[in-house]
Parts: structure tokens; sequence; C-alpha cells
């Protein structure tokens, strides 16, 4: 009696995002001629890059069943803080880069801290890390932006190597690391042994608490990261930027496959869920359909991702 | 057996709660090799003796002597390194990874580079693992796609993977049914043979007998007695459990038929049921028995409005009825005891009141607001009634044992004067004594003119408790036997499809 592991629905649940992907790009290749061309696929793929860069560090603390609502706040922080760092107080583009992603991974921190140790929910403890984060920004910033950062930090988020602009090259990078840790390494495996079942993970030896601070890190480096990206791609660090992204970054590893209620879930699919909201806002952009509406339309792409989770979750 | 030098003695282990004494001065041991049964009631201190032996409990007094040296085990990693390995009754593992994974979570089998995993030879030690045990399961293929029976052979091959010299189990057998618990009883013997020793816990008397060497027996935290399985019989043990004669444990009542209160007519969901036609007469057991997975609790879960029925026709009382939703059931006089106490049956965290007054809101309220006196009144009606055993009302009913909560959850329907009752596996993980009096409470009700509808996968129970057996196969009513005609055979072989099976039965014999 050899164990039958296919399943028509497993097979349907795995690749499902790659279909909505496709369907979505056909629909807007047919619905607008510019949408194939290869200018605007480049620009599809930037546009999507940063999201999905903040989606991957997402994608390791929904895989513990957990999540990090602060990511957009964190963004902007640490987009301001590499900013106000290297023009203001003069360490340059080097040292406010740097010291802006250990400032993401100390927020990170923070937020494991407050849900290991203190025993809070993630959704309170990273809901009360947005407001916070963000108030930061605020006074950090004076509520101004901060521009005249130099050629080099610019570069980051404008410029090309060998053709391709270089936030796409970093999307890469994170991706593959980040899908390397998960399917190969100890620490990756205990990932998901924690969302699967904490208490098992417990009784064989492993720390969750652990492990759980480890991903809240990851998603705070990830996000400064993302800000830092933003910042240098708009020349200048807006003290509003990247408001409301944490509903696009929840919605990439969701829409990729990657379970709410933990334990499920891969990279690959994240970064195919954030291109289904990069090519969802570029076509409808094409189209002319209003950013009003692009709204209400992510929302229910959004719902009808999660329908889909629960429906796979419940018919197993 | 006994001239063995032993693996395990535990002697003289005491433990205390707040307010109970779980064990005093118990003695256990355990013999190179061989199958010792844990028996005794729910709070005799079997799991309270098992935690202390695995290291999540530290005994008040007493010692642990392991192969032939005193131990401390302070913690379940202490445990595992002396060999020592648990089985728990709610299985751990994680579904979404793989059988490999599984089993060599946070020993994963390394590769050259520090943190990195090599799959290749951590699945390849695990299926050497599972071969071992001849049970035809996949190292790669992921925990979910398992059967329960397939689950708990993983949980033994973790065990083994740790190298366990002594593996306890905790009612391993309560969620398998009958064939598979024999594959366990194969893989328990192989173990055997090969020098293992395991400490087999179950509330299932003939399996005890089946499978042990020897039975020890708790009775409220106190040693009863350590003897060899072939010395006694199961009434014997049934004393040294209840410590009084329980007198007939099944009794026997005859009842008289009368008229039909529910009729179904090829009841067909879009699944599990393929066509069941049924009668259920007022002030008759009628029993259901079947495999897991043979529609059974699909029945009771689309009779009582859960699931939706796409062909078949139900009357109750002659009387065509519609039940789409669980509030039309009720309105239509009838109750379900579900399947799964905790998770569908209590309210763990409210009080005895109020499970049971909650689903009959109507009769103590006034204007909306609760009359407290009133419900106080009707709930203190159905404990005496039902002789639950709860200091008081307001206790909250996850302090109560299994049988008692129960108890509360037939008294919630009660409330209610139901004419159709559906008990799906009414006993299930209860001990012996409070099985007893369930069964007497749905004796009670039967003669009381209420149509009982019982599924339960024992069969000791289906045989001694029903007037009339039904039994099901792949979503349809196989055979029907009154409780004279029905042997275990006959019940098996109906379950397992008849004649085109065959296999462990014989494959002549008619049903």
């Amino acid at each position: 009696m050899k164990t039958n592991t296919f399943s028509p629905l497993a097979l349907l649940s795995r690749f499902s995002v790659l279909i909505i992907l496709l369907g979505i790009g056909v629909i807007f290749a047919l619905g607008s001629e510019d949408f194939l061309a290869p200018n605007n696929l480049l620009n599809i793929a930037l546009q999507t890059s940063i999201i999905a860069i903040v989606a991957v560090g997402m994608t390791f603390t929904i895989l513990t069943a957990g999540i990090d609502l602060s990511v957009g706040s964190i963004m902007a922080l640490c987009g301001a803080l590499a900013a106000g760092l290297a023009v203001k107080s003069g360490l340059g583009t080097f040292g406010g880069i740097s010291l802006a992603l250990i400032a993401g991974m100390l927020l990170g921190a923070i937020n494991g801290l407050l849900i290991v140790r203190g025993g809070m929910p993630p959704f309170v403890a990273t809901l009360a890390m947005m407001a916070v984060a963000r108030g930061l920004t605020l006074v950090y910033t004076n509520g101004r932006p901060i521009a005249g950062i130099d050629e080099a930090f610019i570069f980051l988020g404008n410029g090309k190597v060998l053709g391709i602009p270089v936030p796409i090259i970093i999307m890469i990078v994170i991706a593959v690391i980040a899908g390397i840790v998960l399917r190969y390494t100890r620490f990756g495996l205990h990932v998901y042994a924690t969302g699967g079942n904490e208490e098992t993970t417990r009784l064989a030896g492993i720390s969750p608490g652990k492990i759980k601070m480890a991903v809240y890190i990851i998603s705070g480096f990830t996000a400064a990261l993302g800000g830092i990206l933003l910042t240098a791609r708009l020349w200048s660090a807006q003290p509003n930027a990247a408001t409301g992204w944490e509903l696009d970054a929840i919605a990439a590893p969701v829409l990729g496959g990657t379970s709410l209620f933990g334990g499920v879930g891969n990279v690959g699919g994240t970064v195919a869920g954030a291109f289904i909201i990069g090519i969802l806002s570029n076509g409808l952009n094409l189209m002319g359909i209003s950013s009003y509406y692009q709204q209400v339309i992510k929302g229910i792409v959004f719902i009808l991702a999660v329908i889909l989770d629960l429906f796979t979750k419940r018919k197993k | 057996m006994s001239d063995t030098l032993p693996l395990l003695k535990m002697e003289r282990i005491s433990k205390s709660y707040p307010g109970v004494q779980a064990l005093e001065a118990v003695d256990f041991d355990v013999v190179p090799g061989e199958i010792h049964a844990l028996v005794g009631e729910n709070g005799a201190g079997k799991s309270t003796l098992m935690k202390i032996l695995t290291g999540a409990q530290l005994p008040d007094s007493g010692r642990i002597i392991w192969k032939n040296q005193p131990v401390n085990i302070t913690s379940p990693g202490d445990a595992q390194a002396l060999g020592i390995s648990m089985i728990h009754q709610e299985l751990s593992l994680i579904p979404h990874l793989t059988v490999g994974q599984n089993i060599f979570l946070g020993r994963e089998i390394g590769s050259g580079i520090p943190g990195f995993i090599n799959w290749k030879k951590l699945y390849r030690a695990a299926q050497e693992l599972l071969d071992r045990l001849n049970v035809g399961i996949d190292a790669r293929t992921e925990v979910r796609f398992l059967s329960i029976a397939q689950q708990q052979m993983v949980e033994v091959v973790k065990a083994l993977s740790l190298n366990a010299d002594l593996i306890a189990m905790d009612e391993p057998t309560s969620a398998l049914t009958d064939r598979e618990t024999d594959i366990l009883f194969r893989v328990m013997r192989s173990l055997k043979a090969e020098g293992v020793s395991l400490i087999f816990i179950s509330h299932r008397l003939e399996e005890v007998f089946e499978i042990s060497d020897r039975i020890t027996t708790l009775r409220d935290g106190i040693f009863v007695g350590t003897k060899e399985a072939a010395t006694l019989t199961e009434a014997q043990v049934v004393n040294m459990m209840v410590g009084r004669e329980l007198g007939e444990l099944y009794p026997k009542t005859n009842r008289v038929r009368q008229e039909v209160v529910l009729q179904i007519t090829n009841l067909q969901d879009n699944k599990e049921l393929h066509g069941v036609d049924l009668t259920l007469h007022k002030g008759e057991i009628l029993g259901i028995a079947g495999l897991v997975g043979a529609g059974r609790t699909a029945l009771a879960e689309t009779l009582f409005g859960i699931r939706r029925a796409v062909a078949g026709e139900i009357k109750i009382d002659g009387r065509p009825v519609r039940v789409n939703s669980p509030g039309k059931a009720i309105k239509l006089g009838m109750g379900l005891v579900p399947e799964d106490r905790k998770l569908q049956g209590v309210f763990l965290n409210m009080a005895v009141k109020d499970n049971i007054f909650i689903s009959a809101m109507k009769q103590v309220t006034t204007w909306g607001f609760i009359n407290i006196n009133k419900a106080n009144r009707l709930a203190k009606t159905f404990v005496k009634k039902l002789g639950v055993r709860t200091p008081n009302v307001g206790q909250r009913i996850r302090n109560l044992s299994g049988g008692n909560q129960q108890k509360v959850v037939i008294a919630r329907w009660l409330t209610l004067n139901p004419h159709i009752l559906i008990l799906d596996e009414p006993t299930r993980g209860i001990d012996i004594g409070a099985k007893a009096e369930i069964h007497g409470l749905m004796s009670d009700l039967a003669a009381e003119g209420m149509g009982v509808l019982m599924i339960s996968s024992e069969l000791p129970e289906v045989l001694n408790v029903s007037d009339r057996i039904l039994v099901m196969h792949e979503g349809r009513v196989t055979a029907e036997f009154s409780r004279d005609e029905a042997t275990q055979d006959k019940i098996m072989l109906a379950a397992t499809g008849g004649l085109d099976q065959g296999g462990m039965l014989n494959e002549n014999e008619h049903v």
C-alpha cells in the first residue's frame, strides 16, 4: 500500500497563482496593445520589485502563522533614516543605508520581543508598531520630504546593470536567498514546523520563540530595504511613503499560496503573487481605470485569494 | 518473564496537585521486550504516571530506576536521551511537512555546509526506518495525506529513530478502525520481537487482552496490581479498575417495538452517502456499525441538517420533512450528540449550567433576559436526573471528566424533549464506569419512548446496547441484524464489504 500523493486539488492550488497570473496577463494583453511591449514589462517588474522584496520577508512571518502589519511604516521610517543620516547627518550613503537596515532589524526585533516575550498576538504587536514607526517617521522628517541624496543612492532605485534595473536585481537576489533558506536549511524547516504545530516543534527540542524572533527581524530587514529602494526611486524620502503597503505585502504571499494559518507556502509563490498585484495596477492604468477603482479591485482580489486559501484548507 | 531483569522500575511514586492526590506510592515496572498494559479509569493516575516517566512532570517522591541505575528525569529531553519515548493520544505530527521531515524534526541530518540539510540522506534514513516496520509509507509523502493509522505508525518510527528502548502509547487505538488496529498490533509485536518494550494505555479491554503480556491497574492514584494477562479475565480487570461490582456491564432490557418515528429512503449527499435506507422505531436503540469512512457520521450530519442531502426522503412520524439546518432539525424534534465532544459538543470554558440551558433559552428567559433562578433550577434538575458528578452547576465544564461532560451534552438535548436522539460515538474516550452509566441512560430514554440512533465503532457496545443493528459500508446500509442474530464476525463481514473483500474473514460466510 503506497501512499497516493497525487491530488488534482493539490495540483490546482499549487499552480493556481501561475494560472491567475497568466489569466490576468492574457486579459490585459487583449485589453491594451501597450501591455506586452518590452518596456512595459520591464516597467511592471520594476514597480513590482520593491513590494516583492517586502513580501518575501512577510512570507516568513506568515509561515509561522504570524503577520507583520508594520512593514509600510518601517519602510517609511527606514527610507527616511537612510536619507536623513546620509544627507543631514553626513554619514554618507553607505553609512546611512547600513544604519537604516540595522534600524529595520531592530524594529523587527521589538516586534518579535512583544510577540514572544510579551505574549502579544502578532496582529496587535505589529499594529502598534505600525503606528509607532509612522509617528517616528513624521517626527524625524518633521513631516517634510528629505531630498538631496547622492548619485550612488539614486542609482539603487533608478540605475541599471547590464540593462536590468537595480531593484529587480536586488529582488531576485533576495528571493533566491530566501528560497534557499526555506528549502534547504534547518532554519527554513523550523519556520514551517513552527507554523505547522508550535507544540510539536517545542517537543522536538526547537525553540519556536527564537524562530519567531528571527522571522520578525527578517521582515524588518526586508521592509527597511524596500523603504530604502523606494527613497532611491523617488529621489527623496517622503514621510507618507508606503502608506497602506502592508496590504500588498500581505496579499502577495497569500495570493501566492502562503496560508495565513501558517506552515504552508513558498517564496516563488510570493514573487508570483507580487507580480499579480503589479500587473493588476499596471494593466488597470493602461486601460484607463481610475486609481479609486483600482483600490476596490485590489481589495476584491485579496478577498478572493483568502477565500481560495480557506477553500483548499477545508477541502483537503 | 518475571525473572528477567526489569528495564524500568518506578518505585513508590507519589504526586499531588492542589486538592488531589494524583498518585500515591505507585510501583510500576517494565521488563525488556514486553507489552505492558496500563489500565484504570480516567483520573486513576495513568497519565500522571506517564508524565513523570517522560519528564513532563516531577514526582513529589519515589524513584525511577532505568537499566539498574537510578535516574532523574526532569524534562522530555532527559527521557528521550535515556531511550524513553511517548506517543500521545493527540497525534502531534505537522500535517504539511513530509513524513521524513516529521521524523527527523530537530535532529535533521546536516550536509557539509553548516545549517543546511542533506535531504537525500535524511529521506534515505527515514525510509529505512519505515521499511523496518514494513508499513508501506513513503518518507516523502506529506503527513496530511496519511490516514490516522499511518500517522500513528510515523509516530512509532519517530520514537524508534530516537533509539527508544521503551515507547509509551497513550490510547493509540482510540481513533483507529479494527483493521488499522490490527496493523498497529502487528507493528507492536514486531517491535517487541526486536526487544523494544511498550507501555500500552487503552480503555478497550479486549485490545488490552489481545496484545499485552502484563497488565497493571491503577485506581484513584493507587497501585492495584500487576498481573500476567493470561491469568486474568476481563471481569477481574474491570473489578480492579472500578473497585466495585459493576453488575452486568451492559444491562439488557427488552423493549417492545413501537411505531416508526423516523424513516429514511435513499438518502444521498454529494459524496459519502450513496442511498441510505433506515427505519427507526419509538423506544428502540438502533446501532449503526461500520468502519471509519463508511458514511456513518455523514448520515448523522445529513439527518441533522449539517450536510445537504442531494436525494432521498426523510419522514418523521410519517410526514416527509426537509432538514436544511440544525435549527430545523431541532424544531423537528431531533438531537445530535456529536462525535468530537470537546470540539462540537461542549462549550469548554462555560459553566455546566450554561452548557445545559443554552439550547433552551426560551424556557429560562423573560423579555430576553436570563432568569438566573430558572436557569439554575433547570440545570440542577438535569444534573440530578442524569447523575452528572459536579460540585455545583456553576463549575466550568472543562473540569469534569469526559463521561460527565457527555452527560451534560445529553442533558442539553433533554431540555428540548426530543423524540429522536442521534449519538455519534457516545462513549469514545470515556472510562468504563461512566460508559455503563451512559448506556443505562440511553436505555432509559428508549424506554421512555425516544428513538435512539447510536453510531459506534466499538463492536461490543454496538452488540450489547442496540436492539437492532445496521451495518454501513461505503455510504450504504449493507446489513441489518437483530440483537440476537448479530455477532462480531457478521458485522465485520458486512462492514468490510462482504464477500468480495475476503481476507481475514471466511469467504463463504453469508450475511
